[in-house]
């Protein structure tokens, strides 16, 4: 089923003069959220650049009821949140946690995980920006191979956790990535999860200008590419089965992915990478795409 | 009632001031080049490209708040929109 | 005016749970904490307890579902212990700042290293400012009775702050006694229906509202000054609270302190918890000794008992004060508040320290530390840093 731009709401949930950066790729992403529900549901937001873009007390640009909780704790928070709504008779509220990958993928991984495996009925969206954005670009288990951040001055050494897959391995309902690049395709994924019961996972790729180094006006532009390279994959595992979606569904064959030089050199945070460094990030990639490719043939 | 002071905030456009003075390149619409994709308002990340007219197919720039980030003009199928220095 | 039973400290919360209905339950086990959990789950799945419990994967993870429970508007329940607590620390402070009405129990217990499960009072101590009322128990009728009353302060509008039910580890947690349990028809009309309760606000799909939002000094010190008037008020809710207790069940609770002996008392022993009772038997003992003694419980450090001390320690010749926790570096948490407190009456403040990792306080100690008052009324000198109580000094040696 596929959604049009003239489909969407033209209601807005993310209010002007936020107080988001320049060309955030979060404001993108939580716009499309707000669009996708369309504005029927609650909001968790854990310390992230969200904390900021909701703007200060006694505004908030965001026009859903928002729950700002500590770090670790969204989702544990929105479990609770769920079991109150539940304890009060009211079943048909969406509760949904819009992390970052900090907040996700390391100081937040064991509450999230205690909650899928719990099952809880509630949406859980990591919006990646590859680092502590936040706090001023600090690399995070999902900051990629080779990305300078200001605690990895010489490039990570590590290569991006891949917390959609660990969710997976929780064999929750519904997982799946998206990329702010691709809205419609995000859309369509979280209207999908709305409409499942138990635990969702979105894991939302999200190319942040400030961190990433790169000018406001192409955060599509990489998001895109991101996706074009083959560097993020736009998948979907719906009760185990795996199934790529969007353009990815065409980039299974590696000959028609865009060589990742594409990717990164749009991007400072890769200025200083080595050839042996991409060659090890390409490695690292057609790994991934091997794995992706035996997860669909087993699904 | 009591009267509490909380934490709690309420949704109002201008949260964090008028975005606008932000912005050191100002989007210029083509309305001649404008094909209505809506391919701005899709990805505007403030919300900042309004949808006016009977069929609110026209896109309008609402400058009180956009960024100036340039994406809408970065990613325009039709090159109608041009980033200009402010003065 | 309901039945008798022989329950533990832990079985009593339980009970006092179930009876105000509590809607959600978020448990993650702890020694001496987990039978409250054990037995609140069998609660929920016998359907006597209509509530959701949600099993989480860390402390810190059950007070943070409990802020969201709250934050709906439901009644909101958990427990723990020392290392708990500290884990959980973090949204502790979050439920007490952000006015999350709740309730949680806390047994007691010392932080490690070297592990320890028994009781001392550095684990809740350490959560003395952080926006939340602290009840100390001293028996087990008195945790049932305060774990009720609590979820009524807690969510009183004038109140709006979470609770803090604390009894000492395995003194209370896991020996039983007799505890007077008051009917459920009672207790729903002494509680506001579970989930009435409409602020300090709600989460509202058709009321969209944002907690927690950055916040400039502007507008900062406000929000802290607005939790210190919920405190102030707590302080008369709290009697109120304990006042329409008694109507119900006999047991009137109508002070944040339980002086006992006190009027003509010369010397006065404060102290909290499980031990307030030895204290009572050797404030006897110490009278039929002809010493003019008396003894005073906290039953709340926060609010602090602030008037209530303060006029019954009026008139004393020494105020001695028996703290089972420490502040290294400066001497017994208790009693730099209370000597504090007292100040400007000019009454000599003698701490003393004892019972650490659950270290017995014998009653023959509390009648040491009597004689001691004594001792410093006739001498005049009193000592500093505090007394250190049946200390194995030989080890030092």
């Amino acid at each position: 089923m596929s959604i049009s731009i003239r489909d969407l709401p033209l209601e807005e949930y993310v209010l002007l003069g936020n107080a988001a950066c320049p060309g955030c790729p979060a404001s993108i992403g939580l716009r499309m959220l707000g669009k996708a529900l369309e504005g029927k549901f609650i909001l968790v937001v854990p310390a992230c650049c969200t904390s900021i873009i909701q703007g200060p007390y006694p505004k908030s640009a965001i026009k859903v009821p928002v729950l700002n909780i500590a770090f670790a704790a969204s989702a544990a928070t929105a479990s609770g949140i769920r079991a109150g709504f539940e304890a009060l008779g009211k079943k048909d509220v969406q509760v949904v946690v819009w992390a970052g990958d900090g907040g996700t993928a390391d100081i937040g991984i064991q509450a999230l995980s205690g909650a899928a495996e719990r099952n809880e009925n509630i949406i859980y969206i990591c919006y990646d920006n590859e680092a502590y954005m936040n706090t001023g670009i600090q690399r995070s288990s999902a900051t990629p191979y080779g990305a300078w951040t200001t605690t990895t001055w010489r490039g990570k050494t590590e290569f991006k956790k891949n917390v959609p897959l660990i969710m997976a391995a929780h064999r929750v309902p519904y997982v799946a990535t998206a990329s702010i690049a691709y809205p419609l395709d995000f859309i369509a994924k979280v209207r999908k999860a709305a409409k499942i019961n138990g635990f969702k996972y979105i894991h939302l790729h999200a190319p942040c200008p400030t961190g990433w180094r790169f000018p406001s006006d192409k955060t599509i532009e990489v998001g895109r590419l991101a996706v074009l390279t083959g560097m993020w994959v736009l998948y979907e595992i719906e009760n185990g089965v795996f199934r790529l979606t969007g353009v990815s569904k065409s980039l299974l064959d590696k000959s028609k992915r865009k060589p990742i030089e594409d990717y990164l050199k749009l991007q400072g945070r890769f200025s200083k990478i080595s050839d042996e460094q991409i060659d090890l990030l390409k490695r690292h990639v057609d790994e991934l795409w091997m794995e992706y490719k035996h997860l669909m043939e087993s699904g | 009632m009591v009267k509490l002071i909380i934490p709690v905030s309420k949704p109002e456009e201008g949260a964090a001031g008028l975005t606008g003075i932000w912005r050191s390149f100002k989007p210029i619409i083509d309305q001649e080049k404008c094909k209505h994709c809506l391919m701005c308002w899709l990805y505007c990340p403030e919300g900042a490209i309004e949808r006016i007219g009977e069929d609110k197919l026209t896109v309008k720039i609402n400058y009180d708040y956009c960024k100036g980030c340039g994406i809408c003009a970065d990613i325009c199928p039709f090159k109608a929109i041009t980033m200009v220095r402010e003065e | 005016m309901g039945v008798s039973k022989v329950l533990t400290g832990n079985y009593a919360v339980a009970n006092a749970v179930k009876l105000a209905k509590v809607q959600v339950v978020a448990a993650y086990p702890i020694t001496p904490q987990t039978t409250i959990v054990e037995k609140i789950a069998q609660f929920v799945e016998n359907g006597e307890l209509n509530a959701k419990y949600i099993r989480v994967e860390s402390e810190h993870s059950a007070m943070a579902a409990c802020i969201g429970a709250s934050a709906t508007g439901a009644r909101a329940f958990t427990a723990t212990s020392s290392h708990g607590l500290m884990y959980m620390s973090e949204v502790v402070w979050w439920a007490g700042l952000g006015k999350f009405p709740m309730v949680m129990a806390v047994v007691t217990r010392a932080l490690a290293p070297p592990w320890s499960i028994w009781s001392e009072h550095n684990d809740v101590l350490a959560h003395r400012d952080c926006g939340w009322i602290i009840f100390f128990a001293e028996d087990n009728q008195e945790v049932l009775d305060l774990t009720i009353q609590s979820f009524r302060i807690s969510e009183d509008e004038k109140v709006l702050q979470p609770v803090m039910v604390t009894l000492d580890a395995f003194i209370l947690s896991h020996t039983a006694t007799p505890v007077s349990i008051p009917n459920q028809s009672d207790v729903d009309g002494y509680l506001p229906p579970p989930g009435s309760r409409r602020l300090p606000f709600i989460l509202d799909p058709a009321n969209p509202l944002t907690h927690g939002n950055l916040a400039y000094p502007r507008n900062f010190m406000e929000f802290r000054y607005e939790i210190e008037r919920s405190m102030g008020n707590a302080r008369r809710i709290i009697v109120e609270a304990g006042r329409e207790y008694g109507k119900i069940t006999g047991r009137y609770y109508d002070s944040l302190i339980e002086p006992y002996r006190c009027s003509d008392a010369d010397a006065v022993l404060i102290c909290m918890g499980s031990s307030a009772g030895d204290a009572k038997d050797a404030v006897d003992i110490l009278r039929d000794e002809g010493y003019n003694i008396g003894a005073v419980k906290l039953r709340t450090i926060r609010p602090f008992p602030y008037e209530e001390l303060r006029d019954i320690c009026r008139n004393k010749r020494i105020i001695g004060v028996v703290d089972r926790d420490y502040s290294f570096g400066f001497g017994g948490i208790m009693h730099g508040e209370i000597k504090s407190a007292l100040s400007d009456l000019h009454i000599p403040v003698q701490g003393f320290i004892a019972g650490l990792g659950g270290r017995d306080i014998r009653v023959e100690d509390f009648i040491q530390m009597g004689r001691k008052l004594y001792h410093i009324i006739e001498s005049g000198v009193g000592e500093f840093p505090p007394i250190w109580i049946n200390l194995r000094r030989e080890v030092f040696r």
